[in-house]
């Protein structure tokens, strides 16, 4: 009891002094009577015949009043709902009747009450995709293409490299662990950049590190759980391949939410050059889960299951990239799925060091980790936008 | 990304019209097909804190306390303040401006060629200020080096000279910031054998940097944008009508008048009894005023703005309602 009383003191002075703070004043002298520090995110934007609507948020630490909205530098007439103000983290919706012109970009101001302008692109306008049947076959169809089928495809090396030695299949572990690190690079470096564009007080940074460190610890913990049988290696290494299939397919989610959302504002178009970059790309993913288990013979069903598991996310997030799309959501994404990688990554480096102790660095492993850096980037050089 | 097709833009389309009817029923203006007022609808008419009336702004002309000094010289003497004052440009958006009596333009001084001019200027602002009128004056009357402490206070001296549209701003460094935080107003010198009689109106083309990034966000004659649209100024079938003409647009180089289904005579400063041109549109430079005399034949709305189209969807647009009634 006396241990919980040490504990509860400091947080009761804690309260006292908020109280004081708060109540007794002394903040006038810090009070400066300026404007109130204005930030406003457009979150979302969805496109109707006719007609344009935002989803805003308010990241900033104080109330925003819109007072006007400016279409293409002319004030427009506008609907706002709930109201005109939009409180600390609140979100508001703005409806504007406005005959927008397929396929040209438009400009979006929005004028707070103490003149602050706020400023949104709409890169390429197109009519936002509506969650019918159709949608989800063609989102659906997105998914299946960069995600499924390469991964699918990929796992078709598996009896070639039964046909390897251990020399060979170390080499094509520490390929795979280059594609990985490769991915994780570039899933950070999307999870940084959207980070930019989340509304302030929802701090997209340290929602990357939340996400990413999440994902590795939760995955870290997770990997632990069942490992005491140590003398079935073929259970380790299936389990191996499981956990490179989660990882990937967290980065696919993180992958088919940018597709579909890009796709359905216009902003990619998915020709098929684009389609047959993403497959190859994707491919070498498929080639990363069967490294582990090469040397054994997994049932059809573990591997179609860790195909899918890598795959199928794929479709999730382009599902939920062309319906529900928000840089908040897209950084979360972009970020658990390259925690998941590195960690991936870790247990790939333990797998190999275990068989190959001191030789864990051999000059071939070496050059199967850059081969696979390589590979990926000479890959992504097809899905270049 | 698909191609549209000949018929899905035909849809859409429609769904557009479909749109604009919708917004043109929340103006109560028209159904499809009439003519829809864009103005009310834009920015939720006109908003309750301006500092000025746009449609008394247009006719109200400050002649002075007048007397007479033993020459038989008219003495017209005039008391202006600047003052501090947040202003509602736009329903909802509020400007911080610095304000001659409390309004933005200032008021319109109205006098005659030779009267003997006294403007008793009392500086209540947080800034240092001054007054520079356009027109002959000596040196010291300039308002450039004699600047006016806040609590301060001056007299500027003159004689009215030339007759025409003169203007009249604070001339205090940052000069840029200084006029375009509203202090600024016309001053009309009549020429001695007046103007033939007519429907006279000052417009004060302006606008507001409302962010300070040195870009006009809002543009309007007299302040508020869309006002004369809200509320078209009424005009009589046959009446001849004179706008005095001020643009005291800032960062913008250019501003103009353009009015519809018609054309007007323009005297070029106001320094001409005879006028320079017959055109429906004119363009201005920072600080330029012209006299526009015109009369409609015909009755119903006409559109007056600027020609700078961006600016007219940003403000700079208004109606003139000419009363079918009889001819004036």
């Amino acid at each position: 009891m006396k241990r919980w009383g040490w504990f509860l003191l400091p947080l009761a002075l804690l309260a006292l002094l908020s109280l004081v703070v708060v109540k007794g004043g002394t903040l006038s002298r810090l009070a400066r009577g300026l404007p109130p520090v204005e930030e406003l995110t457009v979150d979302r934007v969805r496109l109707t015949p006719g007609h344009i609507t935002l989803d805003i948020v308010n990241g900033g630490p104080d109330p925003v009043t819109v007072a006007q909205v400016m279409v293409d530098e002319a004030f427009w007439t506008h609907t706002m709902t709930p109201e005109r103000t939009v409180p600390r983290l609140g979100r508001a919706q703005i409806e504007i009747p406005y005959p927008w012109v397929e396929g040209e970009p438009h400009h979006i101001k929005l004028l707070t009450a103490t003149g602050i302008t706020f400023d949104h692109e709409i890169a390429v306008a197109t009519e936002t995709p509506k969650a019918d049947s159709g949608y989800f076959l063609t989102f659906s169809l997105i998914g299946l293409y960069v995600g499924v089928l390469p991964v699918a495809i990929g796992l078709l090396w598996l009896p070639f490299l039964k046909r390897l030695d251990r020399r060979w299949i170390h080499f094509a572990l520490a390929l795979t662990a280059g594609l990985l690190v490769f991915l994780a690079v570039e899933a950070l470096h999307e999870a940084l950049e959207l980070a930019d564009r989340v509304a302030g007080a929802f701090q997209g940074t340290g929602l990357v590190a939340l996400g990413a460190f999440g994902a590795w610890l939760t995955l870290q913990a997770f990997s632990g759980i069942g490992k005491s049988d140590t003398n079935n290696p073929g259970a380790a290494r299936l389990r191996l391949a499981f956990l490179i299939a989660l990882g990937i397919g967290l980065h696919n989610l993180g992958e088919g939410l940018a597709i579909g959302a890009a796709y359905a504002q216009g902003a990619v178009t998915l020709g098929s050059f684009l389609i047959v970059g993403f497959m190859i790309h994707n491919t070498t993913e498929g080639l990363g889960i069967v490294a582990p288990i090469a040397q054994d013979s997994p049932s059809l069903r573990n591997l179609a299951l860790a195909g899918l598991l890598a795959g199928a996310p794929t479709i999730v997030g382009a599902w939920l990239g062309g319906l529900a799309y928000s840089p908040l959501l897209g950084t979360v994404c972009m970020a658990v799925g390259a925690g998941a990688i590195l960690q991936v990554v870790g247990v790939l480096y333990k797998a190999v060091a275990q068989e190959a102790g001191e030789s864990v660095w051999s000059p071939l492993n070496a050059v199967g980790v850059a081969a696979g850096l390589v590979i990926m980037y000479g890959t992504g050089l097809l899905v270049a936008q | 990304m698909s191609r549209i097709s000949r018929r899905d833009a035909l849809k859409r389309g429609l769904f557009g019209l479909a749109g604009v009817a919708s917004a043109a029923s929340v103006a109560k203006a028209s159904t499809l097909g009439t003519h829809v007022d864009p103005h009310t609808v834009m920015t939720g008419g006109l908003p309750a804190g301006a500092g000025i009336d746009p449609t008394a702004f247009l006719t109200d002309f400050d002649y002075g306390v007048v007397s007479k000094r033993a020459n038989g010289q008219t003495v017209r003497e005039y008391r202006i303040t600047s003052v501090d004052r947040t202003i509602e440009i736009m329903p909802g958006l509020f400007y911080a401006a610095w304000t001659f009596n409390g309004q933005v333009p200032g008021p319109t001084l109205r006098c005659t060629e030779g009267d003997l001019i006294r403007v008793h200027f009392t500086n209540a602002g947080t800034h240092p200020h001054s007054m520079h009128f356009h027109g002959f004056h000596p040196a010291g009357m300039d308002g450039v080096f004699e600047q006016i402490p806040p609590g301060g206070a001056f007299l500027y001296e003159f004689e009215a000279r030339p007759f025409g549209l003169q203007l009249y701003h604070c001339h205090t460094m940052p000069l840029k910031r200084h006029i375009a935080k509203g202090l600024y107003g016309a001053m009309i010198i009549d020429p001695r054998q007046g103007r033939p009689p007519a429907h006279e109106m000052v417009m004060v083309m302006n606008g507001f940097d409302v962010n300070f990034d040195g870009e006009n966000e809002v543009y309007a004659v007299n302040t508020v944008p869309f006002a004369y649209q809200s509320q078209p100024i009424p005009l009589k079938r046959g009446e001849l009508n004179r706008i005095y003409l001020v643009n005291v647009l800032e960062f913008d180089l250019i501003n103009s008048l353009h009015i519809h289904g018609n054309f007007f005579n323009l005297f070029r400063t106001g320094t001409s009894l005879a006028p320079h041109e017959f055109t429906d549109t004119v363009s201005m430079g920072q600080g330029e005023r012209h006299i526009v005399e015109f009369t409609y034949d015909r009755p119903g709305k006409f559109m007056f703005h600027a020609h700078q189209s961006e600016f007219a969807e940003l403000g700079w647009m208004g109606l003139f309602d000419v009363n079918p009634g009889e001819i004036a």
